[in-house]
């Protein structure tokens, strides 16, 4: 438990606080985007917020994969399950998004719909093995952090001749969203990177990105003292006038990241041309598909279904705010029709998203 | 000629529940007689138990039990049922005069199981003291019940005088939790997961009438609640709509065994979230605070007992925590169930 509580230190808090007040010139206001939901959850979670300068703002960004499928993805899922008569597999974050006509893969369970929740894609796969007569699809979904696992299921299934398998792959790729991020005009001075994602990829991932755009990224830890002491990176680097890829997460994150994971990675899975995203729009070179060899195990093949776009609830503001241009309390409907008992956008459901956070954790900061 | 027994021979503690024992028939009676009579003493004979009578208004309750697993460290399904019912009445400053007892069981559990569970029940009442006066017995299906089903109702008479009420909370009253909060929640959590330190965690079940005696022999109590299902969270959450008010809590004042609170990391589960089952938080004047901080320490039931807040004055209810690192934060009603979290 020390291993824990030594992250949380108040009075280290305070100090790096104090640290981060010095390093940010009296003149300047630095906008700085924490990309990973997980970062956003801690820093409400905690209340970091207070005790950081006025100089320093941080943006929520996308890095919650339930946020940025748009909804005619979970569309199809819910067509798997109802009308092709598949046991559809699903983290539990998905379970309660809203899809098109009012629907979520929980109310399409209570119409009949034989949809499962599971810890992970082998628990599928366990599924399949266990009722081979029917069709088992795994809802497959996130950043590079969970595409090694799913890669890992269908390079089983196919080992051991399991027929009855497939994937609706949905995993996404960090870059193009970071990417997406400053060119949809957002400003942005510098980025706390993702520290799961770079335990599969590396910081090397991320050395394209801040040379181009010339922006600091910091790769951080979980804990408040791994967030405070990555914020005050990013501004050490903009006072400096520097913009490097930094790892503040040193004890779980390498340069180079799981060799063997990438490899398997990239036997299994290959570039989708392009990818919609929710809030950031279709992007080239975004997200995965699976390779031609496991053509067999991918449910959009598998099941020829198509892809339509669906526009987002029109009061619903989950667009602007996984691109950062808005914050929670900025949408009409936060907290007011949309709570996370009533959800309206896939940011009030995850836990990863901002809408839920700032419900749990932030809300008496807002004016009555 | 006189009988000993309307039945040939004793019941066979080694045999299950089966659908006869809860037909009305002579197999059901047997299992009344030769089980829960034997440890159940107080059971009164006819279709209704009576009660002397009482000065004092009368508090009554209900509460039923469905945990799994039914043994576990620090207690089991009948002493939480007890426990549950004898501080659901003392949390109104009821002293126990009676409990029954209802019992779902499923057929095909094992008789000596029930009789286990007998003398817990026996062995819990008769801690508090209270009797149990009567009690009813249906049995269902294999397959459509969970092994045991239980219901315990209480009655309780209130002193003369005592008046505990969230319409009595103040802003800036104090906030007491009477010990470690999340033992019974996190110690069940870490059973049905399997985690290896199950054997350093134990649940908190206990009768708390003594202690909520002794509190109320000092004035200053405003009101008391039992942070059960739910835990301190949903506690605090409801009296701050219930007394109209809001609450500030020190997170580094609240009392957390150390494994509870790893047990909690490890699950991704807030200990604050959890069920307690022989804690209370009593929310008392300010200017009684320390006094009642002292009586409480110095009950057994309440050594680790600690002051973790204040009523704070909030048309919108929140109730915010002081983090251990200095910032704010909300502590909200748990939403749904703990789901795992996949990035």
């Amino acid at each position: 438990m020390k291993y824990v509580s030594e992250f949380r230190r108040g009075d280290t808090a305070r100090t790096l606080a104090a640290a981060i007040d010095a390093a940010v010139p009296a003149d300047r206001h630095w906008r700085i985007m924490e990309f990973c939901g997980g970062h956003t959850h801690s820093i409400c979670r905690f209340g970091l917020t207070d005790l950081l300068p006025e100089r320093v703002e941080l943006v929520h960004g996308p890095g919650c994969p339930v946020c940025v499928l748009p909804i005619g993805r979970l569309d199809q899922a819910i067509d798997l399950a109802l009308t092709r008569n598949a046991i559809l597999c699903s983290f539990g974050d998905m379970i309660r998004v809203p899809a098109s006509h009012r629907t979520s893969l929980m109310s399409a369970k209570a119409r009949g719909a034989d949809i499962r929740v599971v810890y992970g894609p082998q628990e599928a796969l366990k599924i399949a093995r266990a009722e081979p007569e029917r069709e088992v699809v795994f809802f497959a979904i996130g950043f590079e952090t969970t595409a090694p696992t799913t890669a890992l299921a269908v390079k089983e299934a196919a080992q051991t001749g399991i027929g009855n398998f497939s994937i609706l792959c949905n995993h996404v790729l960090t870059p193009a969203a970071l990417t997406a991020i400053l060119e949809g005009g957002v400003a942005i001075d510098g980025f706390v990177g993702p520290g799961h994602v770079s335990t599969i990829t590396g910081t090397r991932l991320f050395e394209p990105f801040a040379a181009l755009a010339r922006k600091p990224v910091v790769v951080a830890g979980f804990e408040p003292l791994d967030l405070l002491q990555a914020i005050l990176m990013v501004v050490r680097q903009l006072a400096d006038g520097r913009a490097e890829v930094e790892n503040q997460y040193a004890r779980a994150v390498s340069r180079d990241g799981n060799a063997v994971a990438q490899a398997l990675m990239a036997e299994v899975f290959t570039l989708r041309p392009e990818f919609d995203w929710r809030g950031l729009g279709t992007m080239p070179d975004s997200a995965l598909t699976l390779a031609d060899r496991y053509a067999c195990f991918d449910a959009e093949r598998r099941f020829n279904i198509g892809y339509a776009s669906v526009a987002d609830h029109k009061a619903c503001a989950c667009a602007d705010i996984v691109r950062g241009l808005k914050k929670p309390q900025d949408c009409k409907v936060f907290g007011t029709a949309c709570t996370p008992q009533t959800p309206i956008g896939a940011c009030m459901v995850s836990p990863e998203g901002s809408c839920a956070a700032y419900y749990a954790y932030g809300r008496h900061r807002e004016p009555a | 000629m006189t009988a000993a027994s309307p039945f040939s021979r004793r019941l066979d503690l080694t045999g299950t529940v089966e659908l006869f024992h809860g037909g009305g028939g002579r197999a059901m009676a047997q299992l009344i007689a030769e089980l829960f009579r034997k440890h159940l003493r107080d059971v009164q004979d006819g279709d209704a138990a009576l009660l002397p009578p009482v000065s004092g208004r009368l508090a009554v309750t209900t509460d039923a039990s469905v945990v799994a697993p039914r043994w576990f460290p620090g207690g089991d399904m009948g002493s939480l049922a007890i426990n549950g019912t004898v501080n659901d009445l003392a949390m109104r400053g009821a002293r126990p005069l009676a409990l029954t007892v209802s019992m779902v069981l499923e057929e095909g559990l094992p008789l000596q199981e029930l009789e286990r569970l007998a003398q817990s029940l026996a062995a819990s009442a008769a801690a508090v003291p209270v009797p149990v006066v009567a009690g009813d017995t249906k049995v269902v299906e294999r397959g459509k019940g969970d092994g045991v089903f239980l219901s315990v109702a209480g009655v309780g008479v209130v002193p003369d005088g005592v008046t505990l009420e969230a319409s009595a909370i103040r802003p800036g009253d104090r906030v007491l939790v009477s010990g470690t909060l999340g033992d019974h929640g996190m110690t069940l959590m870490s059973l049905r997961e399997g985690l290896g330190f199950a054997g350093d965690l134990q649940s908190d079940c206990q009768p708390l009438v003594d202690l909520v005696a002794s509190l109320l022999a000092v004035s200053g109590v405003r009101c008391l609640r039992d942070p059960t299902r739910g835990g301190l969270a949903a506690t605090v959450n409801e009296l701050a709509w219930a007394g109209a008010c809001g609450f500030l809590l020190d997170e580094t004042a609240i009392p957390i065994r150390p494994t509870v609170h790893a047990a909690g990391e490890l699950l991704g589960i807030d200990p604050l979230t959890v069920a307690n089952e022989g804690k209370l938080v009593a929310i008392v004047a300010p200017d009684a605070a320390d006094r009642l901080l002292t009586v409480a320490r110095a009950h057994p039931k309440g050594r680790d007992a600690a002051l973790i807040g204040t009523v704070t004055d909030d048309p919108r209810h929140f109730v915010q925590l002081k983090t251990e690192l200095g910032g704010t934060r909300i502590l909200d009603w748990l939403m749904g169930e703990q789901l795992p979290r996949i990035c």
